[in-house]
């Protein structure tokens, strides 16, 4: 099927290299964005590929070993791109991998993969890289695709005068080939040829830049002028490059000339390379272009999924499947994961002797771990929609469909995925903001999914609504009780959306940056893709966001168990009667072993009041936010340990809700009136109580700068509106 | 017979490109997908919420908006209005 057509051969710096027969070449994967580059890596590395970042940027770098006949090579997946051409660090990834620039190590080569559906534009990408001098070889795939008129390989390498194979990675066909084809290519100073018609003036102007190049940079006089275009083409005053300031300077200088002369330098550059793929492309058919173009099956599928009307319910409903299934499917695995890590705390308990060292084992790491894991069923859940949503190709739909809605804040369409995630959990939203490009974007919806109201909330409402506002109470002609909880939900989203507009321009202010969305070909979504991204994200959380939660968990342990008192309180509250073995043991797990106002957080709780005291909170509720840091819903167990009630949070609170009705101020009014709840729902609303969410921005942003900013922002939201709302509601005259 | 921009073309009347404008790093990606001046471009669709577009051209579809395609000078396919 291949038949590899070689240009002249010429000598390359690239190759010049110590020759070392022991030392494993490395071979980079590049393509446009949706040509299966994916799909290719996994099935030629298999289980050894390994996820790591470029370093700085939030990139990721997967690299594992191909196994050649030659022997093994290292394959690093580069992110996929139409161009080589950048304007943002994450962008420029793509030439520094290529080229050995920076920490990465010089390829011996380069696999272009290219769409046959679209040869013209996916060549566009090899062409720079055969300016550059990288030795390729071209890869084809989706030859099934076109099987009415399927070009020839070998005439596609012919193009370049580079080996070309046809593969089919998912059902593997074509890879034994490539192998081949690659083991013979590897260490060969042979690159492909291309020949452009460039202008005079313009090739003048290349060699300027060219000549202001840093000498590091600097490799053969082919590569330099490459090197120059690519510079003349991706600087620009408002780009986010680090470059040699001579070197810009020099681009700018030339590019102002050129201005001066009438000159379209872009338009020159590539002009002349797609003429030059324009002139051969067609001869890499047998059959004539077809007079009449058939309807694909996308444009059949988009005249119903992009419909004005049809387009948007279609939408709303497979919205609402990923929505409703965050909850049904994951609710009954984060049920088992909470009864396992009980029994296991139970179990520990009873093996452990008591004291310190068990107290640590059972409340801290067992606690901790089960708090990382509780995660794992929304993350798993989650990643496995967006896998389906972007191997389908209907993620660039999302983002086609919601784009004017979103802009206006400064989000972009496809945040809408990752703030619908929000609503269930912030940690699987945050991780989803994966799916954008562009850091900025990434940042800012990162900075607001957690003012979503996630169902980690929804416990805490519900104490309070239920608690301290009248199940008969009306508001017009509707239920108090419901229309609070609907309430709520409207507000977190128009927060969100504030949030954005106003982070958007002030502290994560970005270029506005246009959009440029390619709608794929609708494909079937592979499964195993899908599996693999599943994994290495669950596997990612737990390693290193997990971590994280594991020790802030045992500080939250720390700060809520001692000091411990030297004779321990009996058992207050409800407990009368005979207390069974079993109540005992259940009450020592779930209770933290000391009165918890004697502890720091009590300590800290009491110290707080006087700052909460104009929210309308004494120093049980400030006790309770403080406990609820480890997760919202722990407040309602914190609450428990305050009102020495145990097992607060079984059936339905009751217990807890009948003492907060109760308690009563030292003049005898109710301390908790429908007003101080109100004012801490909303507090609960804007505040970032949730340790999780910040460990896992830590991990997304590798900074402590965000997930300080974030703690502190949401935080400060919420005094100032609980504050409002407390002294505004006396004010208007209600029991405050 | 008349330019036009690409915001002003009609859904589903194919069109050739005269002229691409806008910001440098913008216009750039869009030449390097191939927009280049005589290309056949077609506005496939508006979005529901009346932006962005949908445009097909050398069997890609791409999305921008219409402030963007308000960059884009085009004429008519065949020289008739």
């Amino acid at each position: 099927m291949t038949q590899a057509v070689f240009g002249e051969e010429r000598p390359s710096f690239a190759q010049v290299r110590v020759s070392d027969a022991a030392a494993a070449h490395t071979v980079v994967l590049m393509g446009n964005p949706n040509v299966g580059k994916t799909t290719l890596f996994n099935a030629l590395t298999g289980d050894s590929a390994r996820v790591g970042n470029y370093p700085g940027i939030t990139v990721e770098r997967r690299a594992g070993q191909w196994r050649l006949p030659t022997g093994d090579v290292e394959l690093i997946d580069v992110p996929g791109a139409y161009s080589l051409c950048a304007r943002s660090p994450e962008e420029q990834v793509a030439l520094e991998a290529v080229l050995g620039h920076g920490d990465n190590p010089r390829p011996s080569l380069a696999l272009v993969l290219v769409d046959a559906g679209q040869l013209t534009r996916n060549l566009y990408l090899a062409l720079q890289l055969v300016e550059f001098q990288v030795p390729i070889v071209l890869v084809v795939t989706m030859l099934d695709e076109v099987a009415d008129r399927p070009p020839l390989p070998a005439s596609i390498g012919a193009i370049f005068g580079v080996p070309c194979v046809g593969v089919h990675a998912h059902r593997k066909l074509g890879l034994a080939e490539l192998g081949e084809v690659v083991s013979q290519q590897l260490g060969k100073t042979r690159v492909g040829d291309a020949r452009l018609n460039y202008s005079g003036a313009l090739i003048t102007d290349i060699d300027r830049v060219a000549s202001a190049l840093p000498t590091r940079w600097r490799r053969n006089v082919e590569h330099d002028r490459a090197l120059a275009a690519w510079a003349l083409l991706s600087f620009d005053p408002q780009d986010e490059l680090q470059a040699p300031p001579d070197l810009r300077a020099r681009c700018e200088e030339v590019r102002a000339d050129a201005e001066k002369a009438s000159r379209d330098i872009d338009l020159e550059l590539i002009g002349p390379r797609y003429a030059f793929l324009e002139k051969h492309v067609p001869s890499v058919y047998e059959q004539p272009a077809p007079a009449e173009v058939v309807v694909s099956w996308t444009e059949r599928i988009d005249k119903v999924l992009l419909h004005p009307g049809l387009g948007f319910s279609a939408f709303l409903l497979v919205m609402l499947a990923i929505f409703q299934s965050l909850f049904w499917l994951a609710d009954p695995a984060i049920s088992l994961i909470e009864t396992l890590v009980t029994k296991a705390q139970g179990l520990a308990e009873q093996q452990l002797p008591e004291g310190l060292l068990g107290d640590l084992v059972v409340q801290g790491v067992l606690g901790g771990v089960g708090n990382v894991v509780v995660f794992l069923p929304q993350i798993l859940i989650l990643f496995f929609l967006i896998g389906v949503l972007e191997d389908s190709g209907y993620m660039a739909r999302v983002a086609y469909l919601m784009d004017r809605a979103l802009r206006g804040v400064g989000l972009q369409g496809k945040a809408f995925v990752p703030m619908l995630g929000g609503l269930a959990c912030a940690v699987p939203a945050i991780l989803a903001t994966r799916t954008m490009e562009r850091r900025r974007d990434r940042l800012l919806t990162m900075m607001v999914v957690p003012l979503m109201s996630c169902s980690a909330r929804l416990p805490v409402y519900a104490l309070l609504v239920g608690a301290l506002f009248p199940p008969t109470g009306v508001f017009g002609g509707l239920p108090v009780q419901g229309l609070l909880m609907v309430g709520m939900y409207m507000f977190s989203t128009l927060t969100t959306l504030c949030a954005a507009w106003v982070l958007g321009r002030t502290v994560i202010r970005g270029r506005h940056i246009p959009l440029l969305l390619e709608l794929p070909r609708y494909r079937l979504p592979s499964l195993g893709n899908t599996a693999r991204m599943m994994w290495q994200r669950a596997k990612e959380f737990v390693t290193e966001a997990g971590t994280v939660i594991l020790a802030f968990t045992i500080v939250m342990w720390v700060l809520l168990s001692f000091p411990k008192l030297e004779t321990p309180l009996p058992i207050s509250g409800d407990a009368n009667g005979p207390v069974t073995e079993l109540q005992a043991a259940s009450v020592r797990v779930s209770q933290a072993p000391s009165p918890i106002e004697h502890t720091y957080g009590g300590q800290i709780g009491h110290a707080l009041a006087p700052v909460m005291a104009p929210l309308g909170f004494d120093w049980k509720l400030t006790v309770g936010i403080i406990g609820a840091f480890s997760a919202r819903e722990v407040f309602v167990s914190t609450l428990g340990l305050v009102f020495g009630i145990e097992d607060a949070e079984a059936e339905e609170a009751k217990p807890l809700r009948d003492r907060m009705r109760a308690e009563t101020r030292p003049d005898g009014s109710p301390a908790y009136p429908p007003l101080v709840a109100f004012s801490l729902m909303i507090f609960f609303a804007l505040a970032c109580q949730c340790m999780s969410t910040l460990a896992v921005v830590h991990r997304e942003t590798r900074s402590w700068r965000w997930p300080a900013l974030l703690f502190v922002y949401m935080t400060t939201l919420a005094y100032l509106a609980s504050l409002t709302v407390f002294q505004v509601g006396r004010w208007l005259g209600f029991a405050g | 017979m008349s330019a036009k921009t690409l915001d002003e073309v009609s859904v589903g009347t194919p069109v050739i490109i005269e002229r691409v404008g806008g910001d440098h790093a913008f216009r750039r990606r869009l030449l390097e997908l191939g927009l280049l001046p005589g290309t056949r471009i077609e506005v496939l669709r508006v979005a529901p919420l009346g932006d962005p577009l949908e445009l097909l051209s050398r069997g890609t579809r791409l999305s921008i908006r219409r402030r963007e395609a308000s960059t884009i000078t085009v004429q008519p396919l065949e020289g008739g209005s």
